[in-house]
């Protein structure tokens, strides 16, 4: 282990790169067995879904660690790599609180045997990396009748979720709301009509909203036993709110009480620099991640309505190469605003604009294109490694 | 154009609206009312019969099981099938493509008949083809070559009754250097991007076959900036 934890820190400290993922991928080669040895030695908690994986890990990181210390990829360095390196970095930690990339999460979990499995939304998300989200459903869903001993802590008002957690022996079902249902018009097991009415849903082939323990309702969660927990989190919106209700339940069946895991949620102003604003000498800039359609939804529900919004677009292969999904974000919304549209791939979203009527004007360099805004607040939302260049960017200015 | 209005149907969306292809039938729409016509985009779902009164029919990609719900619904409703037959306008991309074809093999070995609206069958390749597809466009005027983003496992023959629709220069399409068909106004294409925002001038075909005559120009410099940089072979990008 020291060979892996040293590449980390020479990789940290030479500015070549996040330290998580070189240093896992070293342990890796040096030890194909290092993920089960290190995680079948503490209770593991995995969080995956399409979005939400690292803001609801960091939530169930800060309620736990009111029990012991936690290890985490809290980077959002969610590949195997990453996620060994998290727990090579804290071998002592009773606790591992793990963000996995959907795709992987069949061969972490049967690594780990995670204690608890938190499964919080499956939509469509770079579709020429991770391919068709219903074939990622059925492999968690296989993945999940594998794990006897796991609990799994799902949000049943996700088609897709409820589906693939229906697998495990005694789920722990969350309500959490959904906004995007562009996945799960039709049903994941006969692909019949799936309807909705009340915010319940079912198919006639028997695939039918389950009944949650947890409710969110408005900023309050209520619990099993009927308690009622405000949530008051510094983060905004209802994806957040919902992040929080999930977290609350998966921390709750770890003995955690919900109302200090509340506490705890409110000290989170940032996630990896999402949400933080950042004041310029002529702006104060909010920074947000938006990487796929269901992620837009809430992103736009967010959105300050008077202040002007730049969109930086990237189509590495981090972010999927494929920009067509900008066609399912109903940036319609975005009209009347003042628009501007930055990153390597801001020609494909300025075209999207352009069908959906929204004045904009473009600016190649995302930095540029703040500054060329008048003095104020400035909403900036980027995709994945466009987001990730501008908080370097802006971090270091 | 039967009346005043163009319906513009988008075909099992639940099915086949998975790689943002309904933005084809917003493209359509806008490009026509820019100019002064009356149009609507008429979503026909799973839940009923399809009608054979729209003007144009688009279908979009979707995964390998959804593609075979879709091609039974569409062959149990025969809405499309009349609307073809009298000359209205089908576009069909990646999956659509497959489906309007006589036969499909499924990933489970299993053919599947298609529409047979295009004289082309189907059945998967070794590996997915996943990339930016680039093909010549001899039907387009001005042989503007065509642009796009593929993502497909299935290969494609064309058979007699149809005409490819260009000659890949960069990417796999149909995989034996083709890509897409053309039957009368019946269009495949493996193109998604989506197909009619990338090509402006095969959204125009498509429009002046449905008007009777060509539409006048509609200059949109962001669609320019776009097909410009899309078409420049590909840069080394920085690895993430």
């Amino acid at each position: 282990m020291a060979a892996g934890r040293l590449t980390a820190w020479l990789s940290r400290s030479s500015g070549l790169g996040r330290g998580g993922m070189i240093g896992g991928r070293v342990t890796l080669a040096l030890d194909p067995l290092a993920l089960r040895r290190l995680g079948r030695e503490r209770t593991v908690v995995l969080v995956t879904g399409t979005n939400g994986k690292t803001t609801t890990s960091l939530m169930l990181t800060r309620a736990l660690e009111a029990l012991a210390e936690v290890a985490a990829n809290s980077d959002g360095s969610n590949m195997p790599d990453g996620v060994l390196a998290a727990l090579t970095a804290r071998p002592d930690a009773p606790y591992a609180v793990l963000e996995v990339d959907e795709t992987y999460v069949p061969w972490v979990a049967e690594q780990v045997q995670p204690a608890v499995l938190v499964l919080l939304n499956l939509s469509r998300d770079q579709l020429d990396r991770v391919g068709e989200v219903r074939a990622t459903e059925r492999e968690l869903r296989a993945a999940i009748a594998a794990l006897p001993g796991t609990v799994v802590v799902a949000n049943c008002d996700d088609v897709l979720v409820a589906s693939a957690a229906s697998a495990a022996a005694k789920p722990v079902w969350v309500s959490t709301g959904r906004r995007w249902t562009g996945d799960s018009t039709a049903c994941p097991r006969c692909e019949g009509r799936v309807e909705t009415r009340d915010g319940h849903w079912g198919c006639a082939c028997g695939l039918v909203r389950p009944e949650p323990g947890w409710t969110l309702e408005g900023d309050l969660v209520r619990t099993p036993g009927g308690r009622q927990v405000d949530l008051d989190l510094r983060l905004p919106g209802d994806a957040n709110r919902a992040n929080a209700a999930v977290a609350l339940a998966a921390a709750h069946r770890l003995g955690v009480p919900p109302h200090t895991a509340a506490a705890r949620l409110r000290t989170i102003s940032d996630i990896g620099g999402r949400y933080r604003t950042i004041r310029r000498s002529r702006h104060s800039v909010r920074l947000m991640l938006a990487k796929n359609p269901a992620g837009w939804v809430e992103t736009l529900r967010v959105l300050d309505e008077d202040t002007p919004v730049v969109v930086a677009v990237n189509a590495n292969e981090a972010d999927g190469r494929d920009l067509s999904w900008l066609w399912d974000v109903h940036f319609e919304r975005l009209r009347g605003r003042q628009v501007v549209v930055t990153g390597e791939r801001g020609a494909d979203l300025a075209v999207r604009l352009c069908y959906a009527e929204v004045a904009h004007w473009t600016e190649p360099d995302p930095v540029a294109a703040i500054d060329a805004l008048p003095p104020g607040g400035v909403e900036l939302v980027a995709n994945y490694t466009a987001f990730r260049e501008l908080t370097g960017r802006l971090s270091g200015a | 154009m039967r009346d005043s209005v163009v319906h513009i149907g988008l075909l099992l969306p639940e099915l086949l609206g998975t790689y943002g292809d309904t933005g084809n039938a917003q493209v359509l729409c806008k490009r026509l009312r820019w100019r002064g016509f009356d149009a609507e985009v008429v979503p026909v779902g799973l839940g009923g019969p399809v009608p054979s009164s729209l003007d144009i029919y688009l279908l979009g990609g979707g995964e390998d099981r959804a593609q075979v719900l879709a091609a039974a619904h569409l062959r149990k409703y025969p809405g499309l099938r009349r609307a073809a037959a009298c000359g209205a306008v089908v576009f069909g991309v990646c999956a659509g493509l497959q489906l309007l074809g006589t036969r499909f093999r499924g990933l489970d070995g299993v053919d599947h008949d298609g529409l047979g609206l295009l004289d082309v069958t189907t059945e998967p390749g070794a590996r997915r083809s996943v990339a930016e597809l680039v093909a010549t466009s001899p039907g387009l005027p001005a042989e503007e070559p065509l642009t796009g983003f593929e993502n497909h496992l299935g290969l494609s023959k064309l058979g007699a009754g149809s005409e490819p629709l260009g000659q890949v220069v960069r990417g796999t399409g149909n995989g034996d250097g083709t890509e897409g068909a053309v039957t009368d106004r019946v269009v495949g294409t493996y193109l998604h991007g989506p197909a009619l925002a990338r090509n402006p001038a095969l959204a125009d075909l498509l429009l002046a076959w449905t008007a009777g005559h060509p539409l006048g120009p509609l200059s949109l410099p962001e669609v320019d900036r776009l097909r410009q940089e899309r078409l420049v072979a590909p840069r080394r990008r920085r690895t993430s």
